[in-house]
């Protein structure tokens, strides 16, 4: 039976991202689980860094030069190379594990088109499982659909697949000694892809990644305003945490689109949620309520925010706001 | 331009339910995908301002036209609906095919999709549709616009935005910020009734023979269960700022968290 691939992300940097750290890990303890192989690769115009990196989590890691990853969306390109390389592997992959990132989810479309294969999408575990209701031994993916209000398991019908790792739910764990990195060299099965990336724009300053971050501070339209945030996140910098909003606080031009938790925004499960001047509309609670432990502060005692919140503080945010950071500067000295 | 709305009718985002199947019940208050909707404007308004028609394409049961009226409504031309008993617990890899078997059989410059559906997919079904059909694919789309016969999409990106162009017909998949939707106007919502939407099956798209549908799904859910419920919360008013401070802190200390 064929292996484990985890398709490791490069970032703008040339540096392998947190996320394709946690499905190397995630796809190591399945590869042990399976009694699996587990390669990694690598496919960028500059892969050397980023696979030395994926090598420290996995035994192999196939890197490839892909100059034309400059100048296109990265999805297209990694695919293509990743579908050569599966089509002339000794052993070809059975099962990829990516990371569900904006390029992860790209390329498990593109992938799923040119191997014909089916995708899982929003894998919060991993594990393996024996055949069982018609569905052979393989790996058993848990979601949490409809916003957590679901736990559920599936599997593949046949003996491949692509798994999407959502952030944050494995610990990236190294090996204790470093995997060796193989270059290879493969022609792309199809065309470069005809998109131009004309510019590359980088926003000022974007904070740390809510999808990471154990601990988030979000705010509301009950915030006030940007300057309201600035106290989000200066708690949330005290907390160790980022920033998170609703879409209300987003659409009113307060802060970053790349914080709006919720429906039409991410989908966060961090050990802690604080929300500031946040009403909990269903919209918003399906991106934040499998939140490990969540407090809210609103003054509104009927806000819906207080029927699934752990701790419902009923109060003006405008005073507890500086009460809790000048009680956490205390704390730390 | 000849856009192309790819809209899929979902359940209202907090009432999802498994039917007795074991299956997602697509009877429950339909809904446009809440991104679908920001890509229909994102195509009204290209339209507006440049000429031109749209055609919305969903794969959905024959009975969930609710929101598809409801996008006729907002002003799109016409509809095509596949929709096909074999398709009852289909899964991702076959709405590609399902979606780009249709495609080819219709005139456009343009296809746009939302960037993912609430329903439980995961913002995978684009690329691999601009795969099957050899469209250039540009994602995550902030902005949208027509360029020497060509796109300019404005794609996010983790450190800010790149700007991708492509040539047509190419397929993009955008977000919220292209814009808020329009509310369907009365005179929209009494010219839908009369606009088209035409029910397709999947002989009519080329695929009656091909292993696509719920009996060749390629995922199966094994086991459906609540989670673990979140206890009871824990309610504190009337207290002074500083004590409201404190009992945050000694609750976050409760639970490890500092
Ligand atoms: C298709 C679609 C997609 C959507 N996607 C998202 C999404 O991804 N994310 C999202 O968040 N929303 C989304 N929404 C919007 C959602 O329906 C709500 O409108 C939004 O979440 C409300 O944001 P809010 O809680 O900040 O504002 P509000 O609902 O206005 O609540 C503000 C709260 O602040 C409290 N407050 C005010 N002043 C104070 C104060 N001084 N002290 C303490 N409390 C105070 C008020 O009591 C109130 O409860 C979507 C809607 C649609 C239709
Ligand atoms: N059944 C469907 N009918 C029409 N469009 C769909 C369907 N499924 C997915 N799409 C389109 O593909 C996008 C991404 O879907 P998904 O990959 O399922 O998250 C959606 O926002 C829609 O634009």
């Amino acid at each position: 039976m064929g292996g484990i691939w985890v398709v490791g992300e490069v970032d703008a940097s040339g540096a392998l991202t947190k996320l394709s750290a946690e499905a190397a890990t995630a796809a190591r303890a399945l590869g042990e689980a399976g009694h699996l192989d587990v390669t990694g690769l690598i496919v960028a115009a500059e892969p050397d860094r980023a696979a030395a990196s994926l090598a420290t989590f996995l035994p192999v890691v196939l890197a490839v030069r892909a100059p034309e990853a400059m100048d296109c969306p990265a999805a297209a390109v990694v695919a293509a190379r990743v579908a050569a390389l599966a089509g002339a592997a000794e052993q070809p992959p059975a099962w990829f594990v990516l990371g569900a990132s904006p390029d992860g989810r790209d390329l498990a479309g593109v992938l799923s088109a040119l191997l014909e294969i089916g995708v899982l999408v929003g894998a919060t575990g991993l594990a393996w499982g024996d055949a069982a209701d018609g569905v052979p031994a393989g790996p058993r993916v848990e979601m949490q659909p409809f916003g957590g209000r679901l736990l559920t398991t599936s599997g593949f019908t046949g003996d491949r697949g692509i798994i999407l790792l959502r952030p944050n739910m494995v610990a990236a764990e190294p090996l204790a000694a470093p995997g060796r990195v193989e270059e290879r060299s493969v022609e792309a099965v199809t065309d470069p892809p005809a998109v131009r990336v004309v510019e590359r724009v980088a926003a000022e300053a974007a904070g740390p990644s809510i999808e990471e971050a154990r601990v988030i501070v979000s705010g509301g339209r009950g915030v006030g305003g940007p300057e309201g945030f600035a106290g989000l996140r200066e708690l949330a910098g005290l907390l160790g945490g980022a920033v998170g909003a609703t879409r209300a606080a987003v659409d009113a031009g307060w802060i970053d689109y790349a914080t709006q938790i919720g429906q039409t925004g991410k989908t966060v499960k961090p050990a802690i949620y604080l929300a500031f001047g946040v009403s909990g509309a269903i919209q918003h609670k399906v991106g934040m309520q499998t939140a490990e432990t969540i407090v809210a502060v609103n003054r509104d005692p009927d806000a819906p925010i207080g029927e699934f919140a752990d701790l419902f503080l009923i109060a003006d945010l405008a005073t507890v706001v500086p009460a809790l950071i000048a009680a956490l500067r205390a704390r730390t000295g | 331009m000849r856009i192309v709305v790819l809209l899929k009718p979902v359940p209202d985002p907090g009432e999802e339910r498994l039917g007795a199947d074991g299956r997602l019940d697509r009877s429950v208050s339909p809904v446009i995908n809440g991104n679908d909707e920001y890509v229909l404007e994102a195509a009204l308004k290209l339209v507006e301002a440049g000429g031109g028609e749209i055609t919305l394409l969903s794969m959905a049961p024959a009975g969930v036209t609710d929101p598809i009226r409801k996008a006729l409504a907002m002003g799109a031309t016409r509809a095509v609906l596949v929709s096909d008993p074999a398709l009852a617990g289909a899964c991702t890899w076959t709405t590609v095919q399902v979606l780009a078997a249709a495609l080819r059989t219709l005139e456009f410059d343009l296809v746009v999709a939302g960037i993912d559906t609430s329903d439980g997919g995961g913002g995978v079904v684009a690329a691999g549709i601009a795969t099957l059909l050899e469209l250039p694919y540009l994602s995550n789309a902030r902005r949208i616009e027509p360029f020497e016969g060509g796109v300019r999409v404005e794609r996010l990106s983790p450190a800010g935005h790149d700007l991708l162009e492509a040539s047509l017909p190419a397929i993009v998949s955008g977000t919220q910020l292209l814009g808020e939707p329009r509310y369907p106007s009365l005179r929209g919502i009494m010219g839908a009734r009369s606009k088209e939407i035409a029910v397709r099956t999947l002989a009519d798209i080329g695929l009656a023979d091909r292993p696509v549908g719920g009996a060749h799904a390629t995922t199966a859910m094994l086991d459906a269960r609540p989670p673990a419920s979140r206890g009871s919360t824990r309610v504190v008013r009337d207290l002074e700022p500083a004590a409201a401070a404190a009992a945050i802190v000694d609750f976050l200390v409760e639970r490890r968290a500092l």
